[in-house]
Order: structure tokens, then sequence, then C-alpha cells
């Protein structure tokens, strides 16, 4: 179901000025993660938020931002006041829009009261909380050090301390989790009273823990039991009130994730920490994801950017198309959208009921499908 | 011509023929040890490698007898398997001896059989020869007891040589002189030369083998090739004594080369009778024929944008090989290829393998069929040679398909493995009989299209590799074949389809659309692999539609690592071919070709 509301914001996502810093420090690497973390050394960390400030003083400057978004890695084992720190500077350099979404992601077990204080005083409003699972089997699985009673002690101290946004992860179709667990971590989640859930299934990327243990035997996730479990999801937290925008993402109303939608809307973002990803003025720059060569840089005063590209023209156009049907909005069908819908491989997503038309609209209808569409764009000759 | 001796060897492979003939050569003094190459008369790298001769040549002696005079010995090479019969048919036709040999540990194979058959038909005077009598495992007297068994005579009079030692030679040279007639033919008659082999040489053109029957040829005279009816001139005439010798003259008995200019092979053919332009013969030499092809297979590059080098391989390997037959063929499955025609298994083993090594091509060749002889309800006999060609069952009135006779030589104990073998691959005994106690030969009318699927890999493997193997082609026979089509989301894909007995088209079926199902990935809607006869269905899979196919999520907003990786799953999905709306990874069809003989 596409609402108009739904489609005005997707659109209007498109215009949004993001901020994206990455807070790499981690307690312990989990298993599954292939993002820029560094666990332990925590000395670094002033020396670190320093750094990221003085690079948001090399960016050029901009017009005010409409989302901040410190994802990790692990945000929440920096102190708040130096995250305040990060804002201020943020603040000073592009302004903020007087709605701006400022967003970090936590770990349950970092959260009490005294820390749910600290982020509100810090003029933070949204968290996001890594539950991953209400279930402690699936979480010891998962190489998690909090337990589901920690979540529930979160999300408590983030209201009460007046957080009015608070979204929790789930990971599902871990090869330990049945349909039951998941059922009940569903319910869990929907009984914690949180506006927003992201529900991602597990992944096996190159390189990390989780896929030597594959290698060495250990099973793998399937594809088939992920899709009932998302089923599964997608069913019992629309009975709940959450309205999917998003593949992975829900929200009750007034709660979508801006960052979010921003990115998906093919929105510029500014990227500021290690392995940080940027899109501004069509290039698409990426920071190194090594603490030692990114802290050099910066204090040597360069940019500490490990790579960039340009898209621009008939690659744009594609790339449009490609993260709007990722959207439950959809995305305007434009040049590579009609292109799409005229391809040999787009008759056959049309015929298999995953791509459909709607108006001026583009929509996935089988979200669970989405890529089949996105691969068939990246087919399509310029048109 | 009463000083000429015209004769082959015989031998199964490794059984030590070139190394006879290199002895036979250091022996007469036609090459000196130091001087000679091992194994002379294998000259292609692959014969060495496989000790297989392909390609015939005749090499000119001189023996000096027991009585003084000099004797002319032409040893003329033929192929050591029966896939090449015709040619080794007119290579004895220009012989009239031939030494049987065989080995003294190994004891008569299947090939030798064949070919000491093929001699005897063709009225030769045969020598037995018992080889390797210096290796530790020889059993002389029992190799001599079963040839004996077979051709008659008395195990006394069979020779012990070791090649490798040289003993027993100048008997063997002795016996050649003196039991193998000397020529007859008529100097005054009209000329008539056979051309026993050609080949194709770089700067010379194509060169004849000729052995002379009757008349003379004479350098520079006007030719008539009477089965092709091409006139060309005689430009250079010559012997091999193992180096290339030219001469001016080749008399009745005689064996030689001849070189015309001619550049085509296929335009000089082996079992064609010469003769003069200006006084020809009346009649040919008896015993020419068409080179005929028993075993088809498709052949694919595996990279499509090979077809062109394949066509390109193709017509060289025929420039040394008239009897390699092909035509294009378009599979949907594996794109453009050719449909080739072999005289047997091994000559597609031969050929496959040249055209990879030599042409550093990837092939895709699809299971070997065999000629099927239809007689359509209106009275039409046409053979077809790929299953694609059948008719409708409706318009067929009978299906024929080709027999051969096969030549089984089996130690005794796997005597019930053998025959269990071949009933399965519907054979039909026809003959059994005790060599020697310990060892049988049987021989089976059994369809050629069982023989051309794996048989001979599960004979060796069910007698551990002691049975031999060889076969000729019978008759044709009515069978109740049937085609099997295999059935993608309803269409056919033409490299599956297979015709074979009715009641092996369900096992056939079923290990084909199980194997398919395995290989095939899983697409957007539900994919049917059907096996059907007609339009009935025999076997049926399913490959469920796939349910998932999104990345979780984006990591730190990092497009471009997003993109890449759709990009190489993109690249992959290049390679598929499409049959109707199902995509196939190529990788897939190959794969399910390599279906293993215990399926048919």
């Amino acid at each position: 179901m596409t609402r108009p509301d739904a489609v005005a914001l997707a659109e209007a996502a498109a215009t949004w000025r993001g901020a994206y810093v990455h807070i790499p420090f981690c307690a312990r690497l989990c298993p599954y993660c292939d993002f820029a973390v560094v666990p332990g050394q925590l000395d670094q960390m002033d020396r670190y938020i320093e750094a990221v400030v003085r690079e948001v003083g090399m960016e050029p400057e901009w017009a005010p931002l409409d989302t901040v978004f410190f994802g990790g890695g692990t945000p929440s084992r920096v102190p708040a006041d130096r995250l305040a720190r990060v804002c201020d500077a943020l603040s000073n350099r592009f302004g903020f829009a007087s709605d701006v979404e400022v967003t970090i992601e936590a770990n349950p077990e970092d959260v009490d009261a005294a820390y749910a204080r600290q982020v509100a005083a810090a003029g933070i409003a949204r968290v996001s909380l890594g539950a991953q699972s209400f279930d402690d089997g699936v979480l010891a699985a998962l190489g998690r050090v909090h337990r589901a009673v920690d979540t529930v002690r979160a999300v408590d101290a983030l209201r009460s301390a007046g957080i009015a946004s608070i979204s929790i992860d789930l990971i599902f179709g871990h090869p330990v989790e049945t349909a039951a667990v998941w059922s009940a971590t569903l319910d869990e989640a929907v009984a914690a009273g949180v506006d927003h859930v992201s529900t991602y299934a597990l992944t096996v990327e190159r390189g990390t823990e989780l896929s030597r243990q594959i290698a060495d035997g250990a099973p793998a996730p399937d594809e088939d039991t992920q899709a009932d479990r998302w089923s599964l999801a997608d069913a019992r937290l629309a009975q709940a009130g959450f309205i999917r925008y998003e593949v992975s993402n829900r929200a009750k109303v007034g709660h979508v994730s801006r960052h979010n939608l921003a990115t998906w809307g093919r929105a510029e973002y500014v990227a500021f920490g290690l392995g940080a990803h940027g899109f501004r003025a069509g290039v698409r720059r990426r920071n190194v994801r090594r603490l030692d060569a990114y802290l050099e840089a910066i204090e040597a005063n360069r940019r500490p950017e490990a790579g960039r590209e340009t898209v621009a023209g008939w690659q744009a156009e594609c790339e449009r198309v490609m993260l709007g049907l990722r959207r439950a909005a959809g995305v305007r069908a434009g040049r590579a959208g009609t292109a799409l819908l005229a391809s040999d491989e787009g008759r056959r997503l049309t015929g298999a009921g995953v791509l459909v038309r709607r108006g001026d609209r583009l929509v996935v209808e089988r979200p669970l499908l989405t890529d089949a569409a996105v691969r068939a764009v990246l087919w399509l000759p310029e048109s | 011509m009463s000083r000429i001796r015209n004769f082959s060897i015989i031998a199964h492979i490794d059984h030590g023929k070139s190394t006879l003939a290199d002895r036979l050569m250091e022996r007469t003094g036609a090459v000196t040890e130091r001087e000679m190459r091992d194994q002379l008369l294998d000259s292609m790298d692959l014969e060495r490698e496989r000790g297989i001769t392909i390609k015939a040549q005749s090499v000119r002696l001189t023996h000096r007898a027991g009585d003084g005079s000099d004797y002319t010995l032409n040893l003329i090479d033929t192929p050591g398997h029966v896939d090449f019969s015709y040619e080794v048919s007119r290579s004895l036709a220009a012989c009239e001896g031939a030494i049987l040999l065989v080995d003294a540990a190994q004891g008569v194979q299947a090939q030798t059989l064949a070919n000491a058959y093929l001699a005897v038909e063709a009225g030769l005077e045969i020598i037995p020869v018992i080889n390797k009598i210096d290796l530790p495992a020889a059993e002389p007297e029992r190799v001599a007891d079963e040839i004996v068994g077979i051709l008659g005579g008395d195990p006394a009079a069979v020779i012990r040589v070791s090649a490798k030692t040289g003993e027993g030679i100048d008997e063997l040279l002795d016996r050649i002189v003196a039991d193998i007639p000397p020529p007859t033919g008529r100097a005054d008659a009209p000329l008539r030369a056979l051309v026993f082999d050609s080949y194709f040489d770089t700067y010379r053109g194509v060169v004849c083998s000729v052995r002379v029957v009757d008349g003379a040829l004479v350098t520079d005279e006007q030719l008539l090739f009477m089965a092709t009816r091409e006139r060309h001139p005689a430009n250079e005439l010559g012997v091999i004594t193992p180096r290339a010798k030219s001469i001016d003259r080749l008399g009745v008995g005689e064996v030689g080369f001849l070189i015309t200019g001619v550049k085509e092979i296929d335009r000089i053919r082996v079992g064609d009778t010469v003769t003069t332009a200006h006084d020809p013969a009346d009649v040919p030499l008896p015993g020419y024929a068409e080179p005929k092809p028993m075993v088809f297979s498709g052949l694919f590059p595996s990279d499509g944008d090979d077809f062109e080098r394949l066509r390109e391989a193709l017509d060289k390997l025929q420039l040394n090989d008239a009897s390699l037959v092909w035509e294009p063929e378009t599979s949907r499955a594996l794109g453009f290829g050719f449909r080739v025609g072999f005289l047997g298994l091994l000559h597609m083993e031969i050929v496959r393998e040249r055209l990879e090594r030599e042409y550093d091509l990837d092939l895709v060749a699809t299971a070997p069929s065999v000629a099927y002889r239809v007689t359509s309800t209106d009275g039409e006999v046409t053979d077809i040679r790929s299953p694609q060609d059948l008719p409708a069952p409706a318009n067929i009135e009978q299906l024929e398909e080709p027999y051969v006779r096969a030549m089984i030589i089996t130690p005794s104990e796997y005597v019930g493995a053998v025959m269990e073998l071949a009933q399965a691959r519907r054979g039909e005994m026809a003959h059994m009989q005790y060599l020697s106690p310990e060892r049988v030969e049987l021989i089976y009318q059994i369809p050629l299209a069982e023989v051309v699927f794996d048989f001979f890999d599960t004979l060796k493997s069910r007698t551990r590799g002691y049975a031999s193997l060889d076969y000729e082609p019978s008759d044709y026979r009515v069978s109740d074949l049937v085609r099997v089509d295999i059935l993608l989301a309803g269409q056919s894909v033409d490299a599956f389809s297979t015709i074979t007995h009715r009641d092996k088209a369900y096992t056939y079926g079923k290990a084909m659309v199980e194997r398919l199902r395995e290989l095939i990935p899983r697409q957007l809607f539900d994919v049917p692999i059907q096996a059907a006869i007609g339009s009935r269905i025999i076997s049926r899979e399913t490959v469920k539609a796939r349910r998932k196919d999104v990345l979780a999520k984006c990591y730190g907003g990092d497009i471009s690592r997003k993109r890449k990786l759709l990009e190489r799953q993109k690249e992959g999905k290049r390679r598929m071919k499409m049959v109707g709306s199902v995509e196939v990874p190529q990788e897939a069809f190959i794969a399910a070709l390599r279906v293993d003989g215990d399926d048919r």
C-alpha cells in the first residue's frame, strides 16, 4: 500500500542534507560484522574525537543539516559529552535545520539511566539500539555481550530520559533461531514500546569470523527460512502499527528515520570518521579504514580519503532508481524506470509480480526480491 | 618382382609394433643405431603418447637373405585400431603378408584378433610372432597356444622375439622372405595402383602412399583417379628408406609415394585406383568405399567467441583426415557449434583431444550418438545423425539402429561380469570360446549406441582393466527406440534430447531431470523440469522459485560497494543462457552432459 504522504516524504528526502559520523570503537568484535571497527583502544578516543572535529572543519561549508547520524562501531562507547562536541562542530560548520534528526546507535548494555540523560542533554533525540534479539540463546550465538533484559532496561531508561524516538535493530535468520524464537522476539519488540524497528537478515560477509565458521562446517543461514522470518515480521509488526517504508525498516507514524529515507532517496550527505562514506556534488568518497592512517592524515591536515568516484549522467539516473526501489513508496519511474519496464528483464519482473507501475511510480511489490529488479537496472543500456 | 615382399605388422596397442619396426630398419641397415630416432614410424605427438599409429606410412628395406640375394621388404604401417578398419583394410590390401605381433605377457587382445581377422579375410600369409620374450612375466608357451587356438598351425612355428634386445629378429627376416609370397601382377597391363594412405604435407600438398598392382607408375605421366574421376600429373614419385628418396618409376608389386600437387586431402581418396589417363584400366581394384562416420557428437566451444576458431581448427584437421565430416549445428543451450561425424569412439577421442590440445580450444561435447535409420510412413528411408532430426512418432513406420560385432577378450574369472554388462547393454551373445583355460573370447551383437556410451570404461572397471574390446559394424536392426526430450518450463532443451531404447528412457530421463534440478539456479518463478517421450511426461522435478534476493542493508551509506556487488552478480548472469524465460548458466549444461554410463 503506497500512502500519498509516504510518497511525498520519500520525494522530499532527496533534498535533505545529512551528516554521518563513524565511531569505530567496540567492546569486542561481533562475528558477523565487517564494518570499520576497532575493538578496545578506548585510550585513542579523545584523539579520535578531536580528529573528527578537525575533519568537519575540512569539509566545505554547506546549508543546514536535516539529519545527523552517529553510526559504528558503537557510538555508545563514547561518553555523550564527546558526541555533543562533534554535534557542536557540525552545527557550527553547517548549521542545523529546525527539525533536525540526530541519531546515535547504542548497545543496550551501555545504556543506563545516567547515560540516557547525558544523551538527551547532548541534544540527541533519536537512539537506535542494537538489540538484535530478545532471545539470550540467539544473542550468544551472535556473539553479543548483552542479554534481552538489558534491552528492555535500556528502552525504559531512554524513555524516562525523554528520548523522543527509539529504534531497535533485530537480526533474523541465524541457524540457531527457530520460528517460535523469532516470533517471541517480535512480540517482545512490540511490548518494549519502541517507535521504529529495523529487521536485518543475518548476512555472511567475506572475511568475517562467521564466514570462517561456516567454511569450517557450521550451518549457514538459509535463504528460504529468512524469507519466512521476514514475512512473519512483516505481518506481526504491521499488526502492531508499524509501517514498512523500506525493505528492512518499519516505523510508527511520525517515526520514519530521516537518515534512512535520505540514503534511499539519493540525498547528499557528508561523512566523517574511520571508513565513512560521503556523497556530495555527484562524488562518492570514502575514508581510510585503518585508525592510525586516519589519525595521521587528519593530524597532518590532510583529508583521510581512500578513494572517490564520480557518479553522473545515466549512471546517476540508474542509481536513483536502484536506491529508490527499496522503499515502499517506490520511485518516480523517470528515464531509467521507463527503460526498465520496457526491457526483457523488466517484463519478466512485472510478469512475476515483482515490479509494478503505479501512476508515474515504479514499486517493488515483493520486497524480498528487490535486488532482482535492482540488477536489472544495471543491465539497462543508456536511453 | 620375385624379390619383393610386402607386409604389415598387426598388433595391439603397446605390444611393440613400433619397436619392432625400428629394429627391422636397424637390422637391415636402413638406419644406424645412432641416427635412429626412437619409434620412427609414429610421427605425431599424440600417436607417440597414446602408443597408437594413426596414419600409415611405408618403409622400403633391403635384406640380404640366406641365399645371398637382396630382397626388397616394404613394411606397410597400419592404423592399430578398428575405428580405422577401412584404412586398415586398404593397407592390408597392399600386402601379401602380415606379422601378427603378440605381447608375451599380455597374450592375444581383442584388437589383435579384429585385425587378424581382417588379414585372414584379405588372404594374407600370417606370420605369428611373440614379442617381449625378455620380460620376466613373459609366457611365450601359453601365448603360442592362444595364437594357434585362433589361427591353427604348430606352436613351435611361432617365432619368439624381443624387439627391444634384437633377439629373434634375424629369424623373423628370413621367415618374411621364405613365407610371404612375392607380389603377382601383369607388367604389360594398363597401370593399376592402389592408394592405401594419404597425408597432408605443408610444403608438398597431399602425399599418397601407393602400391602398384599392374603396369608401372612413371614420373610426369598424366594420371586418372578412377573413383573421383580426377586427373592429376605424377609430379613426383619416391620411396621412404626411411628418408624420402625420389625415383622415376614404380613397377609391379612396388610400394612408394606419389605427389600430384593436389592440396585438398578429400580430393584423393584412400582405396582409389590410380591408372594412366592415356591408357586407362577397364576396372578399378576392388574394395573402394567412401569413409563412413559411425559416431556423431555435437562439438561446441565453451566460449561462443571461439566458434570461428573451432571451424578453422576442423578445417586444418581435415587436411590430414578425410574421414572427418561435420556440419554446423545450432543449439539453444550451447550456441553455435558443429555436429561432427567420426569413424568410431577412438577417432572421436583423438579428434577432440587434438582440437583441445593443438588448437587450444575448450570444447563442450554432447553425448555421442549414432546414425539411426528412419523409414517414414510414406516409405522414405533416411539416416539421421541428431536426435533433433527424428520425425514425429506418427510419421515413423520403423526405426533401425546400427549394431556392431563386439569382440571382447577377458580373463575367465570375469566372464560373468562381462556377460552381465553386455546383456544390460542389449547385447546378444553370438559366440564364446576359451582361448586358453584362463582367457575367453566373447562375441556379441550389440547396438553401437550402447557401445559408444561409456561401454569400454565400464568394461575396464568391471574386469580390473584386463578385458579388451574391439568392434566392427555389422548391420541395422529394427529397435523399439524413442526420443527422450528434456523440457525446462515447457521448452525442450535440444542438447539433452537423446534417442534411446524404450526400456531405458525412464532411467535416462529421471537421471537428467534430477541432475538439472541440482544445477539450475532458482528463478523468479517455479521452473518445472520434465523428461518426455513425445507429449508424455515420464519424469518431473521442480526448481522452486527464489524467495529472497535482497541485501540486508547498506553499510554506512556505502552505495559504491553495493553497486559493485550487484555488478559482480550481473557479470555472473551475463554467462547465462536463456531457455524460454529460464536463465541457465552454461556450466549447468556442461555439467549435466557429463552423465555416467550407469544412468543409461
